[in-house]
């Protein structure tokens, strides 16, 4: 069933393309969904691998974004740093379903197992 | 045919094939059938429509009034009759039966079945707002919606779309062609989201105001009012209201499960079916946009195709072309509005991982943008020239390796097949006559361009400023970098430096081109000036907006997005996440009523230090974002407002005590630096800018480093600029002594207007005076008559439109978004643990 599988986060218009908003969990980290420029969503835990800067503040251009603390660039695809530097972000898998919004349960609750 | 003789007349029966859905793909299902078998099932086809099935995708045309009903059948009655086909027409099927294997119809038929096909496509999206059942109200789907909007479009008025994707710009187009007075809504900020990206969206958005239709963006409806049982207006959540006769709702599609669902078969979004379309139950099989295939429901004819073919392999056990089933589609989309052309196709979300190729061509109106991976296309998005759309596409589908044909790739199939010679750039250059016009905005032959260079001009700045060739829009920058490449060989010198690797312009070549070509919106900065990524950087999108909100005061609107974190939350953002606010405390002075409401704010919030800033005012340290605007509201209530310790603007004015109270003091200190810090709050800057002023020589405000610092005199009041404390501690120039406080004011107002409108983003005064050169400012300042009048005449100007707090707009709820959580998560058993 949908419902037990898919976390509902309500509808899409609630973050502007090119912005992100955040879900903080309860005993794991707190999680980014970010809406692209060009209509597309994705999750990932909010916290760089650099210095744990929240990158649910960062500038989003093409499907990466850019950590608001020093300037790193991640992929929102894959959670991998781009460019020079290294490390990679775990990534939610999420979809949209009728307008809504949807991150795959095991991975947002499982963070802490993981 | 050279299949062996059938055994037909040995057959018991034919099986009977019922369908569902008198459509697209319904119908094609049959075709398909026909051609493998003709006489394996006798057929049944329902429909809810009262007509043979038509072309549904030429119902935009026929609302434009390009095409007839007649010229867009595609299964006359004929068709029925020959093939021996039943077409129940203008009676939907209420429910299936599956135990009993028959359907029942609205009117009572009921049908048995040996195979059942549905294909009942999809039903419009209806968002539920209040209204949405009056009278006038109508969607997009079938040809009675069409009717209607033709009888509404005869009494002429004013027609409101609701979404701006493919159907309702296509409905838009048709009412606006029909006389209708057209307005479009939609919720996202740019048109066709799901196909097009910033760049392109906007193209189309100026082309179709352009046409005369009004084109809201990021508009959210709250309801449709009616007036005597029939739609009136459309009212939008942030109040505007605007009129209508007739509301199109093309907000998007679903997959029609209704009848499936009912009738026990596992759907999700849509029916599920396997790679043969057959569903849950291995009798019913299912095709069209009804249905959900590997995860994906789609929109679109051309998967249709497939998939009936698959289908009718599968239900007539004869394979024509051999496939194993079907795979999926890569969909690509066109629009359907004459004389605009647009495509579509694959991922072009771009940036990371891909790697794109962008070309714009602003003269001719074009943008094309192609995305790589591994040398292979995952996406295109052209508008203006889609004349290669078909030939991505094919490369795209195929996963073709277009490594050997890169270069030329993005002008199109003619020029990157054109052979080895066109694909190396420069090759293709040299062998350009002299004459052949390299740069059309200025109109500059190969020849000019190649003189200048003999000439002396060893560097792109050099030749554009010299020959005028890429000065304007900078499209034939590659043109003129192979030139200089084939001239001087190594000799070629580095220009100044690019604003950053999107472009090829500097920073001050787009702020003069901002103005020549009065650019207002970054999209069109970016399309003008041949931006070469889709949507620009981290680097250039804040210093666009700065640009344009410097350019065109009052006009531009601040685009949030472009903002860096401190200055899109009004906070300073701490290394652990959480933000610090610092409230304005005007030269430095505040009260017991200021300090009671910090004192409350530091203990409501938790706030984990309260520090006394180097620039004399107080900074709360540890809010968390969510509660940003409560805190605000308790300073603004205290009368403080911003202090704009997060931005690229007017930061602090440093006091000493002055004439008031020291006994050195020679004028009022304090008095000028509230003043000049009521003048200039709010105002955006390159970068951070702070003032000081001190009472007397003794300098205690420090004001010989700061970026405008006055020091009181007995005669007056010496300006100083371009100061900085920092890494590297800067003092301050002398730029010149005036005797009143009034015009210490004016010539302050000037001298950050100057600063405002030359320096480069994010270049402190120090670092541009030095680039510039003091004589430089004061020329700019004190040659021209009236320059320091006229420059603070500007910048005052400009405030009107800033000093507007921005704490006040989010204490009231302004941005709610930005402050927000989606939601929180508690795991199932947290509560227990
Ligand atoms: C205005 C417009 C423009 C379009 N333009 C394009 C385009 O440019 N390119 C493109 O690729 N696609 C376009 N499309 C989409 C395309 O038309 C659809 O993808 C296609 O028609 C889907 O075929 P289908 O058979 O699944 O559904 P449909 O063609 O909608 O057929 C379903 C039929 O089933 C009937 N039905 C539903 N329930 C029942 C029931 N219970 N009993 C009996 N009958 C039932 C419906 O009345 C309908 O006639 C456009 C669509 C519209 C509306
Ligand atoms: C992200 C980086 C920085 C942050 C968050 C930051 C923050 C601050 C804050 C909040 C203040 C108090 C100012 C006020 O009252 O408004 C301050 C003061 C100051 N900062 Fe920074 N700063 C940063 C970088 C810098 C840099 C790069 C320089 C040097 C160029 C600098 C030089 C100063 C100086 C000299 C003061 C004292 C100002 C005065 O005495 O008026 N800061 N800074
Ligand atoms: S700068 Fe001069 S006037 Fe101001 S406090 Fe110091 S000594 Fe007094
Ligand atoms: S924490 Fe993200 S770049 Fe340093």
């Amino acid at each position: 069933m949908m419902e037990a599988t898919w976390l509902d986060l309500g509808p899409i218009t609630q973050i502007e393309p090119g912005m992100a908003a955040t879900l903080p969990v309860i005993g794991g980290d707190e999680i980014a969904v970010f809406h692209t420029m060009r209509g597309e969503f994705y999750a990932l835990v909010n916290k760089c691998p650099h210095r744990q800067g929240p990158l649910s503040q960062g500038i989003v251009h093409g499907d990466s974004v850019t950590c608001p603390l020093h300037n790193w660039r991640i992929s929102l695809k894959s959670g991998q740093v781009l460019g020079d530097d290294e490390g990679c972000v775990p990534t939610i898998p999420l979809k949209i379903d009728c307008g809504r919004i949807y991150l795959l349960r095991e991975s947002v609750v499982g963070q802490k197992a993981a | 045919m050279n299949a062996p003789a059938t055994f037909d007349s040995a057959r018991p029966a034919r099986e009977k094939l019922v369908v569902i859905g008198n459509g697209m793909a319904g119908c094609r299902a049959v075709e398909e059938i026909l051609e493998r078998d003709r006489e394996r099932f006798d057929v049944v086809i329902f429909g809810a429509e009262p007509r043979v099935n038509y072309n549904r995708i030429m119902l935009s045309p026929v609302l434009a009034g390009e095409k007839t009903f007649d010229e867009i059948v595609l299964n006359t009655a004929e068709w029925y009759t020959e093939n021996a086909i039943e077409l129940i027409a203008g009676d939907p099927v209420d429910h299936i039966d599956r135990e009993r294997k028959t359907v029942v119809s609205r009117s009572g038929r009921v049908e048995p079945y040996d195979k059942l096909l549905i294909a009942t496509g999809s039903d419009p999206f209806i968002i539920p707002v209040p209204g949405r059942d009056l009278p006038g109200v109508v969607t997009f789907r079938d040809l009675d919606d069409v009717d209607k909007m033709l009888a509404a479009a005869d009494l002429g008025g004013n027609a409101v779309v609701i979404g701006g994707g493919l159907l309702g710009l296509e409905a838009a187009h048709g009412l606006s062609l029909r006389g209708m007075n057209v307005t479009v809504i939609h919720l996202m900020p740019t048109l066709m989201e799901r196909q097009l990206d910033e760049a392109a969206g906007w193209l189309l958005k100026q082309e179709l105001e352009r046409r005369g239709q009004t084109i809201l963006t990021g508009a959210d409806t709250e309801e449709i009012v009616g007036k005597d049982g029939h739609v009136d207006a459309v009212r939008l959540k942030d109040g505007r209201e605007i009129p209508a006769d007739i509301v199109v709702m093309a907000v998007g599609i679903r997959p029609a499960t209704r009848l499936a669902k009912t009738g026990g078969l596992e759907c999700e979004r849509g029916i599920l079916v396997d790679d043969h379309m057959v569903t849950s139950d291995p009798d019913v099989v299912a095709v069209g946009e009804c249905v959900q295939h590997r995860g994906q429901c789609y929109g679109l004819v051309a998967p249709l195709w497939e998939m009936c073919r698959a289908l009718a392999d599968h239900l007539t056990e004869r394979k024509l072309d051999g496939s194993g089933g079907y795979q999926g589609s890569v969909t690509s989309t066109k629009l359907k509005v004459s004389g605009i052309d647009v495509f579509s196709a694959g991922d072009f979300s771009g940036g990371g991982e891909g790697e794109d190729i962008v070309m714009r061509d602003a003269a001719r109106g074009v943008y094309k943008r192609l995305v790589l991976k591994e040398n292979r296309i995952v996406g295109a998005v052209l508008y203006g020239d889609t004349a290669d759309g078909n030939w991505y596409f094919d490369l795209l589908r195929k996963e073709e390796d277009i490594s050997d044909m890169r270069e030329g790739l993005i002008f199109g199939q003619a020029f990157a097949l054109g052979g080895g010679a066109l694909a190396d750039s420069n090759a293709a250059v040299a062998a350009l006559s002299d004459d052949a016009e390299i740069c059309g905005c200025n109109g500059v032959s190969k020849g000019k361009v190649v003189d200048t260079i003999l000439a002396g001009a060893c560097s792109l700045d050099a030749v554009r400023s010299q020959c005028k060739a890429s000065a304007s829009c900078g499209s034939c920058t590659g043109l003129v970098e192979s030139l200089l490449a084939l001239t001087l060989g190594d000799e070629v010198q580095a220009g100044a430096s690019t604003m950053c690797k999107c472009t090829s312009f500097g920073h001050d070549d787009v702020r003069r081109l901002i103005l020549e070509k009065e650019l207002k919106a970054i999209p069109q900065v970016m399309q003008e000036l041949h931006w070469t990524t889709p949507d620009g950087c981290a680097s250039c999108r804040p210093a666009l907006n700065y640009y344009l909100l410097c350019a065109w005061p009052g006009e531009y609107e601040d685009d949030q997005k472009s903002r860096f974190v401190n200055e899109r939350l009004h906070a300073n953002i701490q290394k652990d996440g959480t933000y610090s606010v610092v409230p304005r405390m005007w030269g430095g002075i505040t009260n017991p009523r200021e300090l009671r409401a910090i004192a409350d704010v530091v203990e409501k919030f938790d706030a984990r230090m309260v520090k006394v800033t180097g620039g004399q005012r107080l900074d709360i340290f540890g809010i968390r974002k969510e509660d940003l605007p409560a805190v605000w509201a308790d300073l603004n209530a205290a009368g403080m407002v911003s202090g704009h310790a997060y931005g690229k603007s007017l930061r602090t004015v440093k006091t000493c005590v002055g004439s008031e109270w020291c006994r050195f003091g020679t004028q009022d200190s304090t008095g000028l630096g509230v003043k000049l810090e009521q003048m200039s709050w709010g105002s955006w800057m390159p970068h951070k800018f702070k003032m000081a002023v001190s009472g007397c020589p003794r300098n205690c405000a420090e004001a010989t480093i700061k970026d405008f610092g006055v020091v009181c005199v007995d005669s007056g009041y010496e300006l100083h600029i371009g100061g900085n404390g920092g890494i590297k501690v800067r003092a301050t120039d002398l730029l010149c002594k005036v005797a009143t406080e009034e015009e210490a004011l004016e010539t302050c107002a000037a001298f950050i207007q100057l600063y405002r409108e030359d320096a480069h983003y994010l270049e402190r005064t120090a670092p541009w005076l030095e680039r510039k050169g003091l004589e430089w400012i004061k020329a700019q300042m004190f040659d021209g008559l009236d320059a320091v009048r006229q420059l603070a005449a500007r910048f005052r100007h400009s405030q009107k439109f800033m000093q507007d707090d921005p704490w006040a707009k989010r204490a009231a709820g302004e941005r709610r978004d930005l402050h927000s959580h989606l939601a929180t998560v508690v795991p199932a058993g947290m509560e227990y643990a």
